[in-house]
């Protein structure tokens, strides 16, 4: 095995490989058909077989000429973002929006070098009465401002 | 006269009290966006497609139109008054610009800039009717080989004047065509890639993609770094333009707007490609190019003309054929689909009101995008005094909840963080979003018109070629990717790139 001289161009080849067979496979359960009458496989088909030749120029690619190497990952604030963003999406529903409001704010907001706690509780508050200033009240968005186990108790 | 009828029409629907209302929403909104780096017209659009849904489809559309071209006077105003281009088409703005306010000159900049941007927007408004009409009749003769080679065109002039590298962004596309699928297959009723998830039976929604890839992505990728950002024009003045000034200045305007018209039009192309490409013919075609960075007018004048008229050429083939050109038009083919209308040739005839209306109200915020910029600059720089630790959660905040109205389902949301993820892979290993968005809402219609073409041949993948203009198109496709595959067109290819990222 060569050394992979391109590491981003390596990767992301292999990355494309493996959706073109992921395509190919999980289409197999699906009728093909013939070229005049297609099946629901047949695109999906055509695609991975695609993906996959365009995958290997990328990986080949990788291998034969220098490139730069793939930037770090900064795990932790892309997990605290995007969790955060989950778990709004998730609870919203029974927590209210004024609350999970205020969570996503000064949850995400710690994700940065320079969280400031006091600040972003009081950002928080402040964009909770926007948001059920705008959507509930402006747009009539079906969603509850404060917990359900609350007002329904 | 043909041209006055349909501009009366559109005229007397963009100038309904609701729609210069929408169009200065819009406007504003984009000019916002424009100032603030971080977050693009994309993700904008994504983010307030949802809210548009109460609206009118006229209503929306000339909104979110809005929105990608007032966000080309916003990029400018900070890139002139901070050295921080707000757009990526405005980065070349910042050389000139720039220069130019730290000779104090800041007003002259800003106007020049404004007023390019409106005399080349109402060029390419009057463009973007003229050409409208023919362009249609003529797609409406296309069977689906044509439409179907038309996609492979499109995505592969998309693709080509992309920067990066071709065959990943040919991947891209790939890789969005099959997130298209995902779904129930309109002919067969099957449920593809959807693993029984209830959700995805209905697909992928287009503003999951383009938030998780543009917005969240993005947002995640700025937090990487630490910001440094300088103030250094506190109070503006003297939006007089001096006689000199003029002078200089218009042959540059006129130029930048031809330019820019033209590139907006080709797949690929808009707003972006056509400020730098009128930055470089600007200096070339000067008498003294030793003044460019030291605060050219013509330096500024080029590219602001430019990359309106690009912004709004670029409506072009997705009016009359229905193709989307670059990431911003995909999202405009989303609004569309999301309020019923397929967008294509068709449009002109069965919705006419809201094809002139949409062409007239570019006008209509233009105008008042000029007389609106200059008086709220203020306004504008106070806003970059936010730190960026406030603005994104604020931003993460409403992308949630636009997304989660969307079916007011908190799958939509958790959908959208997965694209995010998606997104920061993509952007790690070099991979443009840009090109699998455009993939992603052309692979249905592309889907269709194979199955269609394939089914008329029965089953002959020759009748690609044997229709000449299909084949014409096929062709065109692949001499496009053989000039960027040959190695000395290569070659200047990457310089030409590396000269913008310069």
């Amino acid at each position: 095995m060569e050394k992979i001289r391109n590491p981003k161009d390596f990767w992301a080849g292999i990355l494309f490989i493996c959706l073109g067979i992921a395509a190919i496979v999980l289409g197999s359960a699906y009728t093909l058909g013939t070229a005049a009458r297609m099946g629901p496989g047949y695109f999906p088909r055509i695609l991975g077989i695609l993906l996959i030749a365009l995958g290997s120029i990328v990986a080949l690619n990788g291998l034969r000429t220098d490139g730069p190497r793939i930037p770090r990952f900064h795990w932790k604030p892309t997990f605290i973002v995007l969790g955060t963003v989950v778990i709004f999406g998730n609870v919203v529903t029974y927590l209210g929006l004024a609350l999970s409001t205020v969570f996503l704010i000064v949850g995400a907001s710690s994700a940065s070098h320079e969280f400031r706690w006091k600040e972003s509780v009081v950002i928080g508050v402040l964009l909770a009465a926007l948001a059920v200033g705008v959507f509930i009240v402006g747009l009539h968005l079906q969603l509850p401002i404060w917990p359900v186990f609350i007002t329904a108790g | 006269m043909d041209l006055l009828n349909h501009l009366a029409v559109g005229f007397g629907v963009a100038l309904t009290p609701t729609n210069v209302l929408y169009a200065l929403v819009g406007s504003l909104v984009g000019t916002l966006i424009g100032v603030l780096p971080g977050i693009g017209p994309v993700a904008t659009i994504a983010m307030l497609l949802p809210t548009t849904y109460a609206l009118s489809p006229v209503s929306a559309l000339v909104m979110l139109a809005a929105i990608y071209y007032g966000a080309q006077y916003g990029g400018s105003t900070t890139s002139i008054l901070l050295n921080m281009p707000g757009e990526t088409s405005s980065a070349v703005t910042c050389l000139d610009g720039y220069q130019m306010a730290r000779k104090g000159q800041a007003g002259a900049a800003l106007s020049i800039s404004a007023l390019g941007s409106f005399f080349a927007g109402t060029v390419a408004t009057i463009l973007v009717a003229t050409v409208a009409v023919p362009l249609s009749e003529l797609a409406l003769k296309f069977g689906p080989s044509e439409y179907f080679s038309l996609m492979v065109l499109g995505l592969i002039g998309a693709v080509v004047l992309a920067s990066g590298s071709l065959v990943k962004a040919i991947a891209m596309v790939v890789t969005g065509l099959l997130l298209g699928i995902v779904g129930t297959d309109v002919n067969s009723g099957t449920q593809r890639f959807a693993f029984g998830v209830p959700e995805l039976s209905d697909g992928i929604g287009v503003v999951s993609v383009a938030m998780g890839l543009f917005g969240f992505a993005e947002i995640i990728a700025n937090l990487e770094t630490t910001e440094v950002r300088e103030l250094v024009t506190s109070k503006v003045k003297g939006f007089w333009l001096t006689k000199e000034q003029i002078r200089a200045a218009w042959p540059a305007v006129l130029r930048g707007t031809g330019l820019g018209s033209v590139l907006g039009i080709l797949p690929g192309g808009g707003a972006m490609l056509s400020s730098f490409a009128s930055y470089s013919i600007e200096k070339k075609l000067s008498k003294d190019p030793s003044q460019f960075g030291k605060g050219a007018i013509q330096g500024v004048a080029g590219p602001e003309s430019a990359n309106n008229a690009g912004a709004q050429t670029s409506f072009i083939p997705l009016l009359t054929l229905g193709i989307p050109e670059n990431a911003v038009m995909a999202m405009m083919v989303g609004a569309m689909t999301i309020h019923n209308i397929q967008p294509g040739p068709q449009v002109m005839s069965s919705n006419p009101a809201l094809f002139w209306g949409l062409i007239a109200s570019m006008w209509v915020g233009n105008l008042m995008l000029v007389i609106l910029n200059l008086p709220l600059i203020g306004m504008w720089i106070k806003l970059l005094t936010v730190p960026y630790r406030v603005l994104y959660p604020a931003i993460l905040l409403f992308c949630a909840i636009g997304v989660y109205t969307i079916s007011n389902a908190s799958f939509d949301v958790s959908q959208t963080a997965f694209f995010g993820l998606v997104g920061i892979v993509f952007l790690k290993l070099g991979c443009e979003p840009a090109p699998l968005l455009l993939g992603f809402v052309l692979g249905p219609m592309m889907e269709e018109n194979l199955r269609r073409a394939l089914l008329l041949s029965r089953g002959d993948p020759t009748i690609f070629l044997t229709r000449p203009i299909s084949a014409g198109m096929l062709i065109a496709a692949v001499l496009l990717i053989l000039l960027i595959a040959l190695p000395n067109i290569r070659k200047r290819r990457e310089e030409a790139f590396a000269e913008e990222a310069g």
